[in-house]
């Protein structure tokens, strides 16, 4: 468990003296095992909380607890070793192949070779990068999806249990980041690594975050799941960030196939289970129903979507 | 490279086109040689003296510094070497110290600038990531920025090289020895052919070392 007490990052104005709170008083715990989205908008000190968690920023006060420990106990490279950290122009060694690039952290941790490669192997894998393919390449080889797999795979690489991650799929167009998004959904899902993912995408944080805190100027706003964010918002700075179409772009980060039930399909529209649910809302629409049946991959009926269905995601 | 060898099948060549020319005292291979000595000796000099300069002015927070080595390594290249070793004899007597400083303070500006411009250019998310991942600074420099930044320090490198081999002909009025040798006796007994053998071998000699440090860096890539 990652836990920020009172934390807060003051500048000093050179010239006037007049001090600017980036972070002022933040206290909050992110849960183990699970992904914490920190939303907000630019400046509302997001990236600077996630950079005090590693330290690539100094607190001005209060206390960060990882674990056990007072994140101020251990010398910052020690610490950062155990810190996986993802950033959004993912900073891939350019004169190191692939490999080089994930087994960073393991050589400074001083790992033998053979469990080094074994390791790199293992972790390109997983990341959906076939190592024989990918090994030797230089980054300046792959795309920009398959860059940032690499630099995922380079954060998980000593296995730390805490993962730092800012705005990771930000620099990918559309679709590259769907996939990855969709990647990294699936790899968290067997690692249960503790995430702390800095967005300023709201549908990135509703569909990734299994919890959402919401910072608007250095303070927190709400913290909560994605679902008291959108139908329990705590504030008029909440509801009017997320938008009155928030529902919309949860329900956008939702598979039709996760909602639907057993039931009666007999002659209603047809939808894919890989269909999202927003989507499946615009079907209803559009057809005049208020139930769809929903096929799986080989396109049998595997069941219905009604409206009511849709309120429960 | 292979005209350097024979060198004194250079001075037949010139022979036919010119007048005749007396023997020297040392064979020009043996001045090429010391020529080369005399330029790399300073090189690794510079090297020495410029690569950490330009480590220690680039590190954050140094912006100041930066300027004033800039400006201060830029000053030897504007004093004109001639007045440098005029200068530098007194204290230092004739002969090979005076010359090797001058090629020294002539040769520090391209390394220290491009060493400087190379450091500079690294890419600031990269250095990012590598504080990121727990290097200390000292890895960083040695892992990340020193080898991304090699490529336009090895340029500064030729320049420096290239630059030196012409300005160490000089080195000869000093009694340094050197294809400043052959130019100066020339120049003495008005013997054009002998100018022009010593500057057809510094030439070459030039674009032999920049040809070489070019095939060194492209290996390394």
């Amino acid at each position: 468990m990652i836990e920020l007490r009172h934390l807060e990052k003051r500048y000093d104005d050179p010239v006037t003296g007049q001090p600017f709170y980036a972070v002022r008083d933040l206290s909050l715990s992110f849960p183990d095992g699970e992904i914490t989205a920190l939303l907000g908008p630019s400046g509302c000190g997001k990236t600077t909380t996630l950079r005090m968690i590693n330290r690539l920023i100094e607190p001005t006060g209060g206390q960060i607890l990882i674990g056990e420990h007072d994140a101020q106990s251990l010398r910052p490279e020690e610490l950062r070793r155990q810190v996986g950290y993802v950033i959004q122009q993912i900073g891939l060694f350019p004169h190191l192949s692939v490999a080089q690039n994930v087994a960073t952290v393991p050589e400074l941790l001083g790992w033998p070779k053979s469990k080094v490669q074994a390791r790199v192997r293992e972790l390109l894998a997983l990341v959906g990068l076939e190592p024989d393919l990918f090994a030797g390449k230089r980054p300046s080889e792959l795309s920009g999806g398959q860059q940032q797999r690499v630099g995922v795979a380079r954060a998980l690489a000593a296995d730390p249990p805490v993962l730092l991650m800012d705005e990771p799929f930000g620099a990918l167009d559309p679709l590259a980041r769907d996939k990855l998004q969709e990647a990294f959904r699936d790899i968290q899902q067997n690692l249960k690594k503790t995430i702390v993912m800095v967005t300023h995408d709201i549908d990135e944080a509703l569909k990734l975050g299994d919890k959402v805190a919401l910072m608007g100027a250095g303070a927190l706003e709400q913290f909560g799941t994605p679902d008291d964010l959108v139908r329990r918002p705590v504030s008029e700075f909440v509801r009017q960030f997320l938008g009155e179409d928030a529902l919309l772009r949860q329900l956008a980060g939702v598979p039709a196939g996760r909602l639907a039930r057993p039931g009666d399909a007999h002659g209603l529209p047809q939808i894919s289970q890989d269909l999202n649910a927003r989507s499946a809302l615009s079907v209803m629409l559009r057809e005049r129903v208020d139930t769809l049946a929903v096929t799986d991959e080989s396109g049998q009926v595997s069941g219905v979507l009604s409206w009511s269905d849709l309120e429960r995601a | 490279m292979v005209c350097l060898i024979p060198g004194l099948l250079t001075g037949t060549v010139s022979r036919l086109t010119g007048t005749e020319i007396p023997t020297l005292g040392t064979p020009l291979w043996s001045l090429t040689l010391q020529h080369l000595g005399l330029v790399l000796v300073a090189e690794v000099v510079v090297l020495l003296i410029g690569v950490p300069l330009a480590v220690v002015v680039t590190r954050p927070g140094r912006a100041a510094l930066m300027r004033l080595a800039e400006a201060i390594t830029g000053l030897g290249q504007t004093v004109p070497t001639l007045a440098i070793l005029a200068l530098a004899v007194p204290v230092l007597g004739f002969g090979a110290p005076p010359t090797l400083l001058g090629l020294f303070l002539y040769g520090l500006v391209p390394v220290v600038s491009n060493g400087i411009a190379g450091l500079l250019a690294v890419d600031q998310p990269t250095l990012d990531a590598a504080r990121g991942m727990g290097m200390t600074d000292a890895q960083r420099l040695r892992r990340i920025e020193l080898p991304l930044s090699l490529p336009v320090l090895m340029a500064g490198v030729r320049t420096s090289a290239v630059y030196n081999v012409g300005t160490a002909t000089i080195g000869a009025a000093l009694g340094t020895g050197g294809l400043g040798t052959p130019i100066i006796e020339g120049l003495s007994q008005q013997n054009t052919a002998l100018v022009v053998i010593g500057a057809l071998l510094a030439a070459l000699l030039a674009l032999s070392l920049d040809g070489l440090l070019g095939l060194a860096v492209r290996a390394e890539e």
